[in-house]
């Protein structure tokens, strides 16, 4: 795909007109071309044809059901990734819903920060610098091989955990990364927790790649997340 | 269906049948085998008697001819109750004895045979059956000595009679205890079944009568009536959930209405609904947070979970809550300490990990040491550091123990078992964020693995242990194994 300084497209897969209408208009205030089906069959038919970045599948559809649909896409080779919406938010059915072929996962109600950050996410993968050894952020360097990181001149000893997080906020480098995404992808836990016990990891790394610096790179967006950037887009 | 119908359809009545029709069988072998043996009894005793007798009165032939033979029969045949005599001579002529007729061609062959025949002094005209034996005497005279069998076919009419009427007897005795024992099963039955559709109907305080027998009917009575305490109990318990839940929903459910609600009517600049907006959405967050956890543990109690559980090392849990939450304890001016075995378990990896991170976060937030003076003179004391907590992971036999200790106010014994319980929060906790969730879920995730929550006291402070049963056999080597990991590495 070449496509990723153009406009993304979108499928929407969902039932509920509310919602649907809801999730539609707010991607084409992002920027995004989203279309809309209204059931599984039309979904079905619609994704086929391909030319889409991110499939958004709601769990439970009339006419064909959100996994029987993913599954046929996959087995016609359809690799578009496919956000899974469900109402089911417990653990075996995240699994039963990535293990038929979904890139991920998110359990009604969500927020639209929370999705939007998961389709961007998943919109980059394809074809994007995510599989490059160095990741540059401004002045900031992270090696993934020898697990090096500099800012400037300076070298920077990361705990383990610190290099995974900055590694996984790097990698998404300019996109708006939730805190359950982190605590799922770096931490590969999926409960929720009560404390604010993200913001503190966070901290812990922010005082090591930003505190002495003049400009800030890890920045934690309102509502949503953090995201890591040079300069203010 | 008609209480007859209902009646012969009962298991006791079917069984009754069973048993008539073995005891029928039984009884008329029995009195077979004994009119058989009469009947082989009888007739040895009259071929000795008879053998006995001809050779008397061949003797007598031999001693006395033919004149003391006439004499003898003639003499023997009078007697009352005689048995049959017949002296032919080689013509076939009868010329003795008290036989009028016999059936054709006894005479012609020796030996046992059994025959109808006419007394001489008989007048009716009815046959008579005998056993008779046939005897060649010298020169040509036949010897008939014979008994009639009217004892015999009389002793089995007897037997015949007794079998029809024991039979008889045993189907009626039979068939009057079984619908006895049907109807009286049925009684019981029926007193069941209406117990049962009342409480089908709503009233589950409804209990089945339970007799003084002792009986199966007695036991499953006790055992259904056992079940039905556990299901009212199960109700009980749910209503009180989901009073609960209604209560402590509505409470931020009305809180939330009422932000937006005074945001509307008075809120002037942008700024103002911004703020208002965005604690609406905290507060809707909040009871998301709140939901989760609630469906959570219904699905751990349900018992759904059990599906997607697989082995792994508790370890590795303990290892990887520290790693997550180490940073949060150290800001809240707390350190977390791990210290782990090597040990298998078999479980839902990811409730397990919840509900030890859910110990953990209650640690942090309400384990702060007490701020009291030093008792007088222990200069010791120090020796606990009282901001320490710590995780621990272990094996004790066959279950593993993952337990969170602090050094906090701990839960007084009374409230112990109360602070387990859904939404419940102890005063002390009022003031700080949470659901009242929290260890209710670790409860629920140790019960779906079989094992339980206990809280102790940690002298002071609040010991949770998490106790799980081990993967069973893999007291490997690695369990010895000890990491001690007393300080962060940084």
């Amino acid at each position: 795909m070449t496509a990723t300084d153009t406009q993304m497209r979108l499928l929407i897969i969902e039932d509920d007109r509310d919602s649907a209408d809801y999730l539609v208009k707010a991607f084409r205030e992002v920027g995004y071309v989203a279309d809309l089906a209204g059931d599984g069959e039309e979904g079905l038919a619609l994704a086929a044809s391909g030319d889409y970045d991110v499939l958004v599948v709601d769990r439970m559809l009339p006419k064909r059901d959100g996994l029987s649909l993913i599954g046929t896409l996959r087995e016609k080779g359809n690799r578009t990734p496919v956000l899974i919406l469900s109402a089911l938010g417990q653990v075996d059915d995240r699994i039963k819903g990535l293990r038929a072929g979904g890139d991920d996962y998110l359990p009604k109600p969500y927020s639209f920060a929370e999705l939007l950050a998961r389709v961007e996410v998943l919109s980059r993968r394809r074809g994007g610098p995510a599989e490059e050894t160095t990741y540059r952020v401004g002045d900031l360097e992270l090696d993934r091989l020898s697990h090096r990181v500099a800012r400037g001149k300076d070298e920077l000893t990361l705990q383990p955990r610190e290099f995974r997080l900055l590694e996984y906020l790097m990698k998404h480098a300019g996109q708006v990364v939730t805190r359950t995404m982190l605590l799922e992808n770096v931490w590969d836990y999926h409960f929720d927790p009560q404390t604010n016990v993200i913001d503190v990891h966070i901290s812990r790394l922010r005082s090591k790649i930003d505190k002495g610096f003049e400009r800030p790179l890890l920045h934690t967006i309102r509502g949503a997340g953090y995201m890591i950037r040079d300069g203010i887009r | 269906m008609t209480a007859f119908g209902k009646l012969i359809r009962t298991t006791a009545f079917r069984l009754t049948l069973v048993y008539l029709f073995l005891f029928a069988l039984f009884a008329a072998s029995l009195l077979g085998y004994f009119a058989w043996n009469t009947r082989r009894l009888i007739t040895e005793q009259i071929t000795t008697t008879v053998n006995a007798e001809t050779s008397t009165i061949s003797d007598i032939f031999g001693r006395r001819g033919l004149r003391g033979l006439i004499a003898t029969i003639e003499n023997r045949a009078l007697r009352p109750g005689a048995n049959l005599y017949l002296v032919t001579t080689p013509a076939g002529q009868a010329i003795a004895g008290n036989v009028g007729s016999l059936a054709p061609g006894v005479m012609a062959t020796t030996g046992w045979s059994e025959t109808a025949y006419r007394r001489l002094d008989e007048q009716d005209t009815a046959d008579h059956h005998a056993l008779v034996l046939v005897t060649e005497l010298s020169s040509g005279f036949r010897l008939l000595i014979g008994r009639d069998l009217e004892e015999r076919r009389r002793l089995f009419g007897i037997v015949a009679k007794a079998a029809q009427w024991s039979v008889l007897i045993v189907v009626v005795l039979g068939l009057g205890g079984g619908i006895f024992v049907a109807r009286r099963v049925l009684h019981r039955i029926d007193a069941m079944t209406g117990t049962t559709q009342r409480i089908m109907a709503g009233d589950l305080s409804g209990r089945l009568p339970v007799g003084r027998s002792g009986d199966e009917l007695d036991r499953l009575a006790e055992n259904l009536n056992a079940m039905l305490e556990r299901i009212e109990a199960l109700m009980m318990g749910l209503k009180e959930v989901s009073d609960n839940i209604a209560h402590d929903l509505k409470t931020p459910l009305t809180r939330l209405r009422n932000r937006a609600e005074e945001a509307l009517a008075k809120s002037a600049t942008e700024a103002e609904y911004r703020t208002a907006l965005e604690r609406t959405i905290e507060e809707s967050d909040s009871l998301i947070r709140t939901f989760n956890a609630l469906l959570m543990i219904a699905r751990a109690e349900s018992g759904q979970a059990r599906g997607n559980m697989d082995n792994f090392d508790a370890a590795d849990v303990a290892n990887g809550i520290h790693e997550l939450y180490e940073p949060l304890a150290e800001d809240g001016g707390m350190t977390l300490h791990v210290r782990t075995e090597s040990t298998q378990l078999h479980g839902n990896r990811e409730l397990i990990n919840q509900a030890l991170a859910n110990l953990v976060e209650n640690a942090i937030k309400y384990g702060k040491p007490v701020p009291t003076a030093p008792p007088p003179g222990a200069g010791a004391v120090g020796t606990v550091d009282q901001k320490e907590i710590l995780i621990e992971a272990r094996r004790d036999g066959d279950r593993v123990l993952l337990s969170v200790t602090d050094h906090g106010p701990g839960i007084p014994v009374a409230d112990r078992k109360h602070a387990v319980e859904r939404f419940v929060r102890l005063e002390a906790s009022r003031t700080q964020p949470g659901s009242g969730l929290g260890l209710s879920l670790a409860s629920a995730v140790a019960t779906l693995h079989g094992g339980d929550l206990k809280l102790d006291d940690a002298h002071p402070g609040l010991i949770a242990t998490l106790t799980l049963p081990a993967l069973s056999g893999a007291s490997d080597g690695l369990a010895a194994q000890t990491h001690d990991v007393p300080q962060k590495a940084a």
